[in-house]
């Protein structure tokens, strides 16, 4: 008994080694494809950080969940290759932004800008937590004027009355 | 009561969030608009798919009709289930113009001899430059252009025969 206890165990050691080599070769092929994308030259660092950025905050179109940094999609590719060229023409991440947003729409941007169309997106999370301020102090200042409130004399021998009641029955 | 009520103001909100959120999901969000939408058909003065010396500029669009112009490469399996309503529509007299979209000249060629052509021309555009500016995300694309040259109407993805009836012809009607 004991000796097939054994051997379920070590065979379950084994599938576990299994799964965890092929998760890891997995990883390691998922992240030589996303650095092999492309090999980029820079004059500066700010500018290869600004092309990480920008590649980082833009949103591939046909792809939904993924940053054009991340995306194997060819059009993803077109627009990396528009951010290096428009970043070596000196243009600023504002032009930059402004271009492809002018191609494909409000929807490669993963920073919504503030206009009319996103002005809720912004402002209800502020607008919730002042409400909820506005709450508290009302609660807050309700409690206080309830407490600090003074007992009518028919009130307090209804009290009295209540705790003499419940002394007796102890 | 009226305090008791007050206290249901919460589960309203949150019923009311969350009805809006599940709408969210039904939705599909390749059925965007195009940013292009109500604006002039992007500058371009390339050369045609069909001979390399003919060069075309947007004086081809705004000829005082409308045209639609479809997206289209030879490496895309989607382009080719649509070419039969796109013939079905050059039947019936719409002005089709076609970009051949990162295709060598030899394979779009080839494409339009396989799957028959209802463009009037091709307009070459082997590295996706002029699809870029259009905004183009994926083949097939089809664009309504009006009469001024301006985009009216985009449609992403392959047009089945359904589409045809139900979003192109009555686009192109209420355009011309």
């Amino acid at each position: 008994m004991a000796v097939t206890r054994g051997s379920v165990a070590s065979r379950l050691a084994l599938l576990m080694v299994l799964l965890f080599t092929a998760l890891l070769a997995s990883g390691v092929q998922a992240n030589m494809t996303s650095n092999a994308i492309e090999l980029r030259e820079f004059d500066d660092p700010v500018t290869e950080q600004r092309y990480r950025s920008l590649t980082a905050s833009l949103r591939c179109p046909t792809c939904e969940n993924q940053a054009i940094n991340d995306s194997d999609a060819p059009v993803s590719g077109d627009m990396r290759d528009r951010v290096y060229m428009m970043l070596m023409d000196d243009r600023s991440d504002m032009e930059i932004l402004d271009h492809m947003v002018e191609r494909f729409g409000n929807y490669v941007l993963y920073n919504p800008r503030l206009e009319g169309r996103t002005f809720l997106l912004w402002a209800l999370p502020a607008g919730l937590v002042l409400a909820g301020f506005g709450l508290v102090a009302l609660v807050v200042r309700a409690r206080r004027n309830a407490s600090s409130r003074v007992l009518s004399p028919d009130e307090r021998e209804r009290l009295e009355a209540m705790i003499s009641h419940r002394g007796r029955n102890q | 009561m009226t305090r008791r009520l007050l206290l249901l103001l919460p589960l309203i909100g949150f019923l009311g969030l969350s009805i809006f959120l599940y709408q969210g999901l039904s939705l599909n969000p390749f059925h965007r608009d195009s940013a292009l939408m109500a604006r002039d058909f992007p500058e371009f003065d390339m050369v045609t798919l069909e001979d390399p010396g003919q060069r075309v500029d947007n004086s081809l669009l705004a000829r005082g009709e409308v045209t639609l112009v479809n997206v289209w490469g030879e490496w895309c399996p989607e382009c080719k289930r649509e070419m039969p309503q796109l013939l079905d529509l050059a039947d019936r007299g719409i002005r089709l113009v076609g970009i051949s979209y990162k295709d060598t000249r030899e394979k779009g060629l080839g494409f339009l001899q396989d799957f028959g052509n209802p463009f009037e021309l091709n307009i070459f555009d082997p590295e996706g430059e002029l699809a870029f500016e259009l905004g183009v995300y994926g083949a097939p694309e089809t664009f309504l252009v009006d009469r001024e040259g301006i985009i009216r109407y985009h449609h992403t993805g392959y047009i089945s025969a359904s589409d045809v009836r139900e979003y192109i012809l009555p686009e192109v009607e209420k355009w011309q």
